[in-house]
């Protein structure tokens, strides 16, 4: 029994003790809670996925990086957010996937003053928090462009159809807020929901409204059944995605339904398509042919990259905030924060990030492209 | 015009949503478990199917061989204390041999170009065993506990098959090729091939079914046990057999299910819950008892949220799980309150 007893302690001991080893060795800590299980995982897994081609040091110090679970709950975000703060006092906290866990962990960042950089979109109030940082592309950009080509291909009527969630009314708020700037008037609003086995119902209320043209929101393969349904029915008029739709899984689903399809995307899906002059290009084709290679080609996905982005701004801001203060401190925190806010521009993969006290999205027009899904590719769109 | 797309399409899913009710219905009338993973399987089928259809070998057999090994396991455990060497055999064969065949099958078909039918068979062949595998792992122990303790380990079950389908299969969603791809026109309406095979296939198990609990012994052991359990014990029924045969059963049909839903839409690893869910509504409305009265109400359920997500697309689900709630009501009046067990 004693024996027994021992050799399950064995390894608990060998645990902590390199545990200790590897927190007095390690100079920077860094907190990742990611989505990689539960409705989050497509997003989430080329996340933590990403998380593993980070470096091992930056500015001479070591890096320590913790990847929690938080299966895009924000009570368990909140648990994880936590633990970094009060068991491993982090220097920066990364995450989530998922808008709701990415709130809860803007909610502790903001309490224990900690660098928070999220890899979601979130609703302005929490972008507005002084610790909080957002990587994606918000909608409202990504709509802007949008709207402004479906204005240039003469649309003036749309049908709508998202999900019956907070992605899908994210969307509907765009055509509400800025739509009429456009010229763009929403004749039908359809939802579904990811698992439906079935959008018959809500296409064929979309083709009866006779619409010029269908905007998708939603994401991932799902967006695939209503543009797979649309072509079913026999609409020929344009079809719009999101950036949340650009994924190979996509167009391997929906095969030559999505011939023709607009879909907004940040510049890290095709970084090989993007001119030599553009900002993105270096950081974008090193961060893929990373992932490629370790996952296999054609892996990369629209969300991994944030990821890659969160370091790419670290690598810039963290020796700045060493000048001032050792990391594990307040004052670290304090001036990581400030470096972020303004050390920039920071040329990333998904755009140029140029924070100001004011503007905690910091991505211009730089961080959209246009791609038109031809013969299962994607290819650029003026 | 409108209607009778959305009729035929209420139908379609229906007839899925009837062989998922038909299911659960004789799972708990037989062992009285409320089998919540039964959805499982149908995306378990679905995806196995798709991956089939890639020409790639799908993880569900390396799955398949780890249930069959754990339930082995279990056996062994539960012989400790003495056998005979019949009992060990038909263990071994049942648990460790049976899966090591499929998994050679299936690695020496998959890159096979194989028709669409014979990757449907082979994917009702996967799946199947893992019903009894399921059942041997899970519920024997717990045989006699109550209902909710039963419950639990259903949500335990699904919980953990999820996972695995997580890992086996990724977050993303996959969808197989239809088993036929053609398209007839019966006057103004366009009935797809395969919705013709979905009908077909839930009327040939409902069939099935019935011949099965009519005609044979098995069946009518089925029943007894559906009936009283302790009753069938005293007269020589073995409620473990009957328990594995509901759960090989109910496999299947999850399996025919998954193969016949997996190429009209996106399945993920997660959907077969939600699928499960209204299969569960029907079963609900046929009180967990009436085979007649659930295949009803499941073609009911399609209808009712074809035609809510064509008026009130926000509202569908709502309206779809909001059924159960006068059924539950008409029923607790017309039985009056009675202690469950």
């Amino acid at each position: 029994m004693k024996n027994r007893f021992f050799a399950g302690m064995a390894p608990v001991a060998a645990l902590s003790l390199s545990l200790f080893a590897s927190s007095a060795l390690a100079d920077i800590t860094i907190g990742v809670t990611i989505s990689s299980t539960g409705p989050g995982a497509a997003l989430g897994i080329p996340l933590k996925n990403s998380v593993e081609l980070w470096p091992t040091e930056v500015g001479g110090e070591k890096l320590k990086v913790i990847v929690l679970d938080d299966a895009g709950d924000p009570s368990i975000a909140t648990t994880n957010a936590r633990r970094f703060v009060n068991d491993d006092k982090v220097d920066v906290m990364v995450g989530s996937a998922l808008t709701p866990a990415s709130i809860a962990v803007a909610g502790v960042a903001a309490e224990s003053s900690t660098p928070h950089l999220g890899c979601s979109p979130v609703p302005p109030n929490i972008s507005k928090g002084k610790w909080t940082f957002i990587m994606p592309q918000d909608a409202g950009l990504i709509a802007k462009n949008l709207f402004a080509k479906m204005k240039a291909d003469g649309v003036k009527t749309v049908g709508y159809i998202g999900f019956s969630d907070s992605y899908g009314d994210l969307w509907m708020g765009q055509f509400k807020a800025i739509g009429e700037q456009y010229g763009l008037k929403v004749i039908a609003d359809e939802r579904y929901a990811r698992p439906d086995t079935s959008v018959s119902g809500q296409v064929l209320k979309l083709v009866a409204a006779r619409p010029d043209a269908v905007f998708v929101g939603a994401s991932g393969t799902g967006a695939a059944l209503p543009q797979i349904g649309l072509r079913e029915r026999g609409f020929t008029g344009k079809i719009y995605q999101t950036h949340g739709a650009v994924t190979f899984d996509f167009l391997r689903i929906a095969g030559k339904a999505a011939d023709n399809t607009i879909f907004a995307s940040g510049p890290a899906m095709a970084p090989e398509a993007l001119p030599d002059t553009a900002e993105t290009k270096a950081e974008g084709m090193a961060y893929v042919t990373a992932y490629e290679k370790k996952f296999g080609p054609g892996t990369r996905t629209q969300f991994g990259p944030h990821i890659n982005d969160a370091m790419a701004i670290l690598k810039k801001a963290i020796p700045i905030a060493l000048k001032k203060a050792k990391p594990g401190t307040p004052e670290f925190r304090a001036a990581l924060r400030d470096a972020i806010e303004t050390g920039g521009p920071f040329a990333a993969s998904q755009g140029v990030f140029n924070f100001k006290a004011d503007d905690h999205l910091g991505l211009d027009d730089r961080a959209v492209v246009l791609f038109t899904a031809k013969n299962g590719k994607f290819e650029i769109t003026k | 015009m409108i209607a009778t797309f959305l009729i035929q399409d209420g139908v379609t899913n229906g007839a899925i949503y009837a062989l998922l009710g038909l299911a659960l219905v004789l799972l708990f009338s037989v062992t009285r478990v409320i089998f919540i993973p039964q959805g499982e399987f149908v995306a378990y089928g679905a995806l196995t199917l798709a991956l089939l259809d890639g020409g790639k070998v799908p993880a569900t057999i390396s799955l398949l061989v780890c249930f069959g090994a754990i339930a082995f396991l279990f056996d062994l455990w539960s012989m400790r204390r003495g056998t005979d060497a019949r009992t060990f055999l038909r263990s071994l064969a049942l648990n460790l041999v049976l899966p090591g065949v499929i998994y050679g099958i299936t690695i020496m078909l998959a890159p096979l170009d194989l028709p669409s039918v014979a990757k449907a068979l082979l994917t009702i062949l996967i799946i199947t065993p893992m019903g009894a595998y399921i059942y041997r792992i899970a519920y024997r122990p717990l045989a006699d506990a109550s209902v909710l303790v039963l419950l639990i380990a259903s949500v335990g079950v699904h919980l953990a098959m999820m996972g695995l389908g997580l890992v086996f299969f990724g977050a993303e969603g996959l969808r197989a090729e239809p088993l036929a791809d053609d398209n007839f026109s019966i006057g103004s309406l366009m009935v797809s091939a395969q919705s013709l095979c979905i009908y077909g296939a839930t009327i040939a198990i409902i069939v099935g079914l019935y011949l099965f609990f009519e005609r044979t012994l098995l069946g009518k052991a089925l029943r007894a046990t559906a009936v009283n359990r302790l009753g069938a014990r005293l007269v020589g029924v073995r409620t473990h057999l009957t328990g594995v045969t509901a759960f090989t059963l109910a496999a299947a049909i999850g399996a025919v299910s998954g193969v016949l839903i997996g190429p009209i839409t996106t399945i993920y690893y997660d959907t077969g819950f939600l699928i499960g869910l209204k299969g569960f509504v029907a079963a609900i409305i046929g009180g967990l008892a009436s085979f007649p009265i659930t295949a009803i109400a499941a073609i009911g359920v399609g209808l009712v949220e074809a035609f809510s997500s064509f008026f009130a697309s926000s509202y569908k689900e709502v309206i779809v799980f909001g059924l159960i709630i006068p059924v539950l009501i008409w029923l607790s009046l017309s039985h009056g309150f009675h202690e469950e067990e």
